[in-house]
């Protein structure tokens, strides 16, 4: 379980009894000579830093000077647990690609963690620690000062009298106590502003030195370039496949059938011309798989002629008759021609296997920088985009280049499968 | 006997058609592996038959087709057989747009294990013929049931023609009627099989495989 926070402390009725009141003084106490040689070493760090960047010494100063939020953040990180301890707030800074100083340096600078703890730095030199100073003072001093009247009064003032807060004199011990009761009073009463400044305080230096957006950030943009590393490296591995098997086996194949047909030719006797025929027979079924198989993993056309041509061919193949409306006038990244060619593919499979459609259609169109792709049908609908089918694999696909697809098929149809990815024209090849 | 020059980047297939070749009593007088070679070779040579491959060095694209169509835009009359290891209606069409579309042939390279049809289809391309792969034809019309049976007699004659690789004007001639004529019946067959393409050569085009089909 967490520690309370302060802000649940200062709803509590014993909040006065608890350590929390000498935290937030001890925070504010130890802020006062923080920040105060916080501004002293800045300053000379700026003062030296601009003198001597005549004589290029400086430039080192100065970069110092950038970097003072660094080591300022992590002690305030720290001192931070005084009164704020629920979350300790993480180091925001990300580790070097590389190391060495020159690249510690290059991401540090880069970093927005870095200015804001530099700015951090600075508000607190210039601004927060004498707020703080006068908080803790008032805090202090007053009820100390009170409490402190019949002391005073018993050594300084032999007795006789004693000075209240520098404001008004006692003369008698009656007096004197009174005081001092009113300072004990005021202690408790005064711990609740102290808490709420406090609280405050560990608020802005939150809002300073924590940046877990920025964080996330970082860490999505890695992830999504890493997921789109690895579809690229599935999409150069498909067309490795292919050319493989296109210039490997495919070859052969013909090659074994050319070679059987010849063998035909000087083979009248009836049963090894008839094996032959088989086995050219084969030869041929084998071709036919192969071809489809190569189709299935990259297909030629796309390559060659771009996504425009390769729908048009799958229309051509699909068994259920296929209205076409494309208007692509450019070529598009090979990652986006293909993932959408095998989201068309795998829409247009679906129509012809689960639809009972009688007639699709597809329109494509580039635009403004976003490909539009339209598949609809006229079947009895029901198509579901999770559970493991194709389509959730294409969805993947599609959102890896920022894409998305919506689906809809009501029961009863009919189905469309609409999707949208950023798209620019691709580098002319 | 023909001559030939053949292009093929795969060196067993390509030393395979040079044995099948001649082994039909063709002469071939090149056999090379690059769509440049191929280029320089039929300059050299200048063959009754071009035989090449669609995808070929350096690129590994459609370099075989390119400098075909390359090659028939220098010399509409240079006959030209496209073997192909898909069924691709843009090879299918772009080839039968070069010249006016009259020796030419678009096969699937399984096809040479037909060897005698692969023999005739040679043929019949470099003597000015059409040929195209029913594959291609198939796929192309899947979805257009019994096109032709719209048509007029006239216009089955018309279409019979063109498929053949005639110019309107020859059709013309063979017919006795005028080019404008021919043109009409065109017109009709095109609004008839429901071909509404906008560019008028790959609706030749398609009229055309409509009809090889039936």
């Amino acid at each position: 379980m967490h520690p309370p926070s302060l802000w649940q402390a200062l709803h509590q009725r014993r909040y006065v009894l608890t350590g929390w009141p000498w935290r937030c003084a001890l925070y504010f106490l130890t802020s006062v000579p923080l920040g105060a040689a916080l501004l002293v070493c800045l300053l000379v760090l700026a003062l030296a830093g601009s003198l001597l960047t005549v004589v290029l010494v400086g430039v080192p100063l100065l970069l110092t000077l950038v970097l003072a939020g660094l080591p300022v953040a992590a002690v305030e990180r720290r001192r931070l647990r005084l009164i704020d301890p629920a979350v300790p707030l993480a180091d925001a800074h990300q580790e070097p690609p590389r190391t060495g100083p020159a690249a510690w340096l290059r991401t540090r600078l880069q970093e927005r963690a870095t200015w804001r703890e530099l700015g951090y730095s600075l508000v607190f030199a210039c601004l927060l620690w004498p707020l703080e100073a006068v908080v803790v003072g008032t805090v202090l001093l007053v009820p100390g000062g009170l409490i402190s009247t019949p002391l005073v009064m018993a050594t300084a003032g032999g007795g006789e009298e004693a000075r209240v807060l520098k404001l008004w004199m006692v003369h008698s011990y009656p007096e004197a106590f009174a005081a001092a009761l009113a300072g004990l009073l005021l202690l408790p009463l005064l711990a609740y502003p102290l808490g709420l400044l406090a609280a405050g305080r560990a608020q802005l230096t939150r809002q300073f030195l924590d940046v877990p957006d920025h964080r996330a950030d970082v860490r999505i943009k890695e992830l999504s370039r890493s997921r789109m590393r690895l579809v690229n490296a599935f999409e150069a591995e498909r067309r490795r496949i292919e050319r493989d098997l296109h210039d490997g086996a495919q070859q052969r194949l013909v090659a074994l059938s050319m070679t059987l047909g010849l063998a035909r030719l000087d083979a009248p006797d009836e049963p090894l011309a008839g094996l032959l025929a088989q086995a050219q027979g084969e030869a041929k079924a084998a071709l036919v798989e192969l071809r489809e198989l190569i189709q299935g993993i990259h297909p030629r056309v796309l390559t060659d002629r771009g996504l425009g041509a390769a729908i048009e061919d799958i229309a051509d193949r699909s068994p259920v008759p296929v209205d076409l409306d494309l208007d692509l006038p450019h070529r598009l990244l090979e990652a986006v021609e293909s993932a959408v060619y095998f989201a068309v593919c795998e829409a247009l499979a679906n129509v012809a296997k689960h639809s009972g459609a009688t007639r699709a259609a597809v329109e494509a169109r580039a635009e403004k920088g976003r490909l539009v792709v339209c598949v609809r049908d006229n079947g009895v609908g029901g198509a579901d985009g999770a559970g493991g089918t194709g389509l959730e694999g294409v969805a993947d696909r599609i959102s890896v280049l920022g894409g998305h697809l919506l689906i809809s098929s009501p029961p009863g149809g009919p189905t469309s499968f609409r999707l949208q990815v950023p798209c620019t024209p691709a580098p002319a090849r | 006997m023909l001559r030939i020059v053949l292009a093929e980047d795969s060196v067993l297939l390509r030393e395979g058609l040079v044995g099948l070749l001649e082994r039909f009593g063709h002469q071939v007088l090149a056999a090379v592996g690059t769509a440049e070679e191929l280029t320089a070779a039929v300059t050299q040579h200048v063959p009754d038959i071009v035989v090449t491959d669609v995808r070929m060095p350096p690129g590994f694209s459609d370099e075989g087709l390119r400098a075909a169509l390359r090659l028939r835009g220098d010399n509409p009359r240079l006959p030209i057989l496209v073997l192909s290891q898909y069924v691709q209606r843009a090879y299918a069409e772009e080839l039968l747009d070069s010249g006016d579309g009259t020796g030419v042939g678009y096969l699937l390279k399984e096809r040479v294990g037909n060897v005698e049809e692969f023999i005739d289809a040679l043929r019949r391309v470099s003597a000015g013929a059409t040929v195209v792969d029913p594959e291609v034809v198939r796929q192309l019309l899947r979805h257009r049931r019994d096109p032709l049976a719209k048509l007029t007699a006239r216009e089955h004659e018309v279409l019979a023609l063109m498929a053949e690789g005639q110019s309107n004007a020859s059709v013309a001639a063979a017919l006795h009627v005028s080019e404008g004529t021919v043109s009409k019946h065109f017109g009709s067959i095109l609004a008839k099989l429901d071909l509404n393409l906008s560019d008028a050569t790959n609706r030749r085009v398609l009229a055309v495989l409509t009809y090889l089909r039936g």
